[in-house]
């Protein structure tokens, strides 16, 4: 049976997807290899759904959507990877914190920042509520596996799956696996 | 001069009195992480990432101070020393504000080499994610507090080597941060002489040249070394 | 307080506490008050009004005694002033001495007699305090009539330095800041370390919560401690001294200052002492309110004029100190063992105590105990006896549930184990240490994990920021202390909170780091289900993005 692999993007820029695009043409035989279950880049289906072997998490938690999804994520999957500097320590979204709380955000954001006409927005169950602060991945849900760098390269993602595509656990040492940046 | 020998990691070395357990190790290719030390100035083992086991010796003695002493045994990489070293990297990640992707030293940071030598892939600490200022008022460098890790290197060379005392520490525990003058901004320190030893010697991107953008600070802190040998020689040549 | 003679029987003493607790709560007026009154009656040849050091149960000032029967009233107001100062005219106008011995009849309107019978008395030794609460600070001729600079004078003209040095070594007195380092193994280094010019340090930067030894040494007893001093110069060679106390002990500073500017005078100190080529000034340094100035080397920077942060030993201050001179650093109720050491042999000292721990301790009893204040007992007196015996227990019979000792350093002994003997070893084998004296009683409504955030957050504050896992740790240890008081916290933030005390221990630049993650292992030796009991099972969403 196919590995079942899922990407899920939460708050970050995309770049790792991006990263993971650059896989270029080992993007073929690794679809020989696993079945894409969810993901923003290679499925279109909408619901994250159950048996998830391994999925790749990019991006921190910083709103409503992103916890719940995670948390979904989190209880079908069995093997979950933070992806990228993101999901791992906040990185850029994380920039927010320290204005502390996410009502300073929205001001600094919508109000000081804007050219007069600036006003918070306000659409319940559309646009998602912030957080108070963007949280790395494994200060909400367990996380099994860590896949630095922003982005990692696609090299580095190869690196990290080829042995999860063979049943073994990567080995994460060494700049070329786990510098950050 | 006496010589002392002791054994590094399984390793006989011989040293000259007065050396440090850094120098012998480094002479016998054991390599220990460090940050606030640099060759050329003063030391004050206040990361504790070069903290090591002697046998018959209760306490962690940091390498870059201790003095080899005959027949010493020292262990450089338990899995003790293993794990502090990683926390001691994973508290500075979390206290201050390392955002490696958009750092000018992004690629030449020392905090970043540590990190990969002790093989962190994630804080097991929270973020604390701090409100730190940016200093911008110097005409040719900066000072981004939220990259420091007050390895006091900066205050160090500038009082030791340039002789100008430019920096200091203000404030106390978790508020600590480097401070130019009085705490004045930078570009109002008219002690400053712009010789740029500082941004030189910081081993992360907190003190850059304005000029530098994303990942294109390449300091080269070991030339300092080159300096203070070079100074010292003059001195002895009348 | 049975060392003092009474004064002549026609005159009456009336010794008003002036230390910082007592004028806290009116001492000054009382005092004031009570001059007033005698200066109405026109008694002041008969009736003397002195100001004294600390009197003992603290929690109850304002605090008088009243000799020459030594009566001691507590809670006693300016009010109350007129009130005893007739009493006393009565007792002085009495015709028979029937009447004039007759126990006073008086008690202040809202305080009460204080019974010197209670154990709290009784079970105390005193030797550091012998002459504190007896004695005006403010005048030299008190304390000179009581024999001070006495011990100086005998060591200069009929001891060898080496001499005193053996005697303080026989005598088994170990330092009193905490560490119970061997004073007369300290003394021996300094002499023989080579160098014309040598520096003497008291430390006098007091500061853990609930500890106020030293400030009512300085307080009641200011010459006691300089001529410690002196005599620590003359046994190691040093001539000059430094005084380093707090800023925020504004009345120990004064009386300091005049004791020090008394004894130049009188040339106790300064130069060609007792006719000898021995010389040695004393000037007070005063902190700016950092505690880590209490580590020594921090305390030598901060002398020197530089930012008040440790460095690394070795090398110790005994080798390179105050601008590098060798240097002799000793606590305040060291200094303060010197003399009585000198006066009565070293023989005598070391019968009082235990096998490792000679002569008495000074306490600081505070929290949650009926009679509060300060004790001095011989070492080796039981934890229970301290606790419940002289402080009575807990107010309203509530149970003892803990008591910490040693400060931010220490820890929390468990009821179950208050036979411990007060010394050094037994201290430690607990997991606390004899510390600089502060003694907290907490009762049974006390939260073991909300003590331990407590000391979290002081060193939290008081960390100097130099070293890593001191400056940071404690940031997160706090945090994850705080994490198990809110009741977020996992059995995996419970292991991790052990480990990053440990490490923190381990990897601390000075003591102030070393041991400021104590109380909470201390607190999770003897009280780890008051932290199980918080635990969560999983991580909450809810605790999520706060």
């Amino acid at each position: 049976m196919k590995l079942r692999l899922a990407t899920v993007w939460l708050a970050g820029c995309s770049g790792c997807h991006m990263s993971f695009l650059d896989l270029d043409e080992w993007l073929i035989e690794l679809a020989e290899q696993v079945d894409v279950v969810f993901s923003p880049v290679a499925s279109d289906i909408k619901g994250f759904p159950e048996n998830v072997d391994v999925c790749l998490v990019e991006g921190g938690v910083a709103n409503g959507d992103n916890l719940e999804l995670i948390l979904q994520v989190r209880a079908r999957t069995r093997l979950l990877v933070s992806f990228g500097d993101c999901a791992i320590t906040a990185n850029v979204p994380g920039m927010r914190n320290r204005l502390d709380g996410a009502e300073p955000v929205l001001r600094r954001g919508y109000l000081e920042l804007a050219d007069g006409s600036g006003q918070l927005p306000h659409a319940p169950g559309l646009v998602p509520d912030l957080l108070e602060r963007v949280l790395p991945l494994h200060e909400v849900v367990p996380v099994d596996l860590y896949l630095p760098g922003c982005p990692p390269s696609a090299a580095r993602i190869r690196a990290f799956l080829e042995p999860l595509l063979r049943g073994e656990r990567p080995v994460m040492e060494g700049a070329a696996m786990i510098r950050f940046g | 001069m006496s010589v002392r020998t002791l054994t590094i990691d399984g390793r006989d070395v011989a040293m000259a009195t007065g050396a440090t357990l850094l120098a012998a190790a480094r002479e016998v290719g054991v390599s220990i992480p460090t940050l606030c030390h640099l060759e050329g100035l003063s030391p004050v083992a206040a990361c504790r990432l070069c903290l090591v086991e002697i046998e018959g010796s209760g306490k962690l003695q940091p390498a870059c101070l201790t003095p080899v002493a005959e027949g010493m045994v020292v262990h450089t990489d338990t899995p003790r020393l293993q794990d502090y070293r990683r926390t001691l990297i994973e508290m500075l990640f979390t206290e201050g504000n390392h955002v490696c992707a958009v750092c000018v030293a992004n690629g030449h940071c020392e905090l970043q080499d540590r990190a990969v030598e002790v093989g962190m892939d994630h804080s097991r600490l929270p973020y604390r994610h701090p409100d730190r200022p940016v200093d911008l008022t110097h005409h040719l460098f900066g000072l981004d507090h939220n990259r420091c890790i007050l390895c006091t290197r900066c205050v160090r060379v500038c009082d030791e080597v340039e002789g100008a005392h430019v920096w200091d520490v203000g404030w106390r525990g978790e508020h600590c941060r480097i401070i130019a003058g009085l705490n004045q901004p930078w570009g109002a320190v008219d002690a400053c002489t712009d010789c740029g030893k500082c941004v030189q010697v910081c081993p992360t991107g907190a003190l850059f040249d304005k000029a530098d953008t994303t990942g294109e600070k390449h300091a080269d802190p070991a030339r300092l070394w080159t300096l203070v040998r070079a100074r010292a020689r003059g001195q002895q040549t009348p | 307080m049975t060392t003092h003679s009474p004064p002549p029987s026609s005159v009456l003493r009336v010794r008003c506490c002036s230390s910082a607790g007592c004028l806290a709560g009116g001492a000054a007026e009382l005092r004031q008050a009570l001059t007033t009154a005698v200066a109405r009656r026109e008694l002041q040849e008969r009736l003397a009004i002195t100001g004294v050091g600390c009197l003992g149960p603290c929690s109850q000032g304002p605090l008088l005694a009243v000799d020459p029967d030594g009566a001691l009233f507590a809670g006693v107001t300016a009010a109350d002033a007129d009130g005893l100062i007739t009493a006393l005219a009565h007792r002085l106008q009495a015709a028979s001495s029937a009447e004039r011995e007759a126990p006073l009849a008086w008690t202040p309107a809202a305080g009460e007699q204080v019974d010197t019978e209670r154990p709290f008395f009784t079970r105390q030794r005193r030797i550091v305090l012998e002459h504190c609460g007896l004695i005006d600070p403010e005048r030299i001729e008190a304390a000179i009539e009581r024999g001070a600079y006495e011990q100086l004078r005998r060591a200069v003209q009929e001891c060898t330095p080496a001499e005193v040095v053996e005697t303080i070594r026989r005598s088994g007195l170990r330092g009193r800041g905490g560490a119970g380092y061997p004073t007369g193994l300290k003394w021996a280094t300094v002499a023989k370390m080579p160098g014309e010019r040598k520096v003497v340090v008291c430390n006098a930067d007091e500061g853990d919560p609930g500890a106020f030894m030293d400030r009512s040494v300085l307080e009641g007893d200011p010459h006691r401690v300089l001529e410690g001093m002196a005599i620590a110069a003359y046994a190691v060679g040093a001539d000059r001294g430094f005084i380093y106390i707090r800023a925020e002990y504004k009345l120990a500073i004064v009386n300091l200052r005049r004791a020090i500017e008394q004894a130049r005078r009188r040339h106790l100190l300064g130069a060609g002492l007792f006719g000898s080529p021995f010389g040695f000034t004393v000037e007070l340094r005063v902190g700016a309110g950092a505690y880590v100035c209490g580590e020594e080397t921090a305390l030598i920077h901060s002398i020197e004029g530089q930012r008040g942060t440790p460095r690394p030993r070795p090398p110790y201050p005994a080798e390179a100190g105050v601008w590098g001179l060798p240097t002799l650093i000793n606590n305040v109720e060291t200094f303060a063992n010197v003399v009585p050491i000198l006066r009565e042999g070293a023989d005598w000292f070391a019968a009082i105590g235990t096998e490792g721990s000679k002569g008495t301790k000074v306490f600081c009893l505070t929290g949650n105990v009926r009679r509060g204040g300060l004790v001095e007992v011989p070492m080796g007196t039981s934890l229970a006896t301290i606790v419940a015996e002289m402080g009575e227990g807990c107010p309203d019979g509530a149970g003892i549930k803990a008591v910490q000792t040693g400060g931010p350093s220490g820890g929390c002994v468990p009821a179950s184990l208050l036979d411990t003997s007060v010394d050094y070893e037994s201290l430690k084998e607990l997991g606390t240490i004899m510390g600089s004296g502060g003694m907290v009683v907490m009762d049974h409504s006390t939260d073991m994990v909300a003590i331990a955030a407590f000391f979290m957050a002081f060193c939290r504050d008081e960390s100097c920021g130099k070293c890593v896992p001191c400056r940071a740790g404690t940031v997160q240890l706090h945090g994850l202390l705080q994490k198990h008081l809110g009741g977020d916290a996992t059995a995996a933030d419970l292991a991790q909170l052990e480990a990053l005390c440990h490490m923190v221990v381990d990897t601390s630049l000075c003591g102030l780091g070393q041991s400021a993650p104590k109380p909470v292992l201390s607190t999770l030796r003897f009280f780890r289900d008051e932290y199980v009991a918080r635990l969560r099972p999983q991580p909450t969403a809810a605790a999520a993005g706060r």
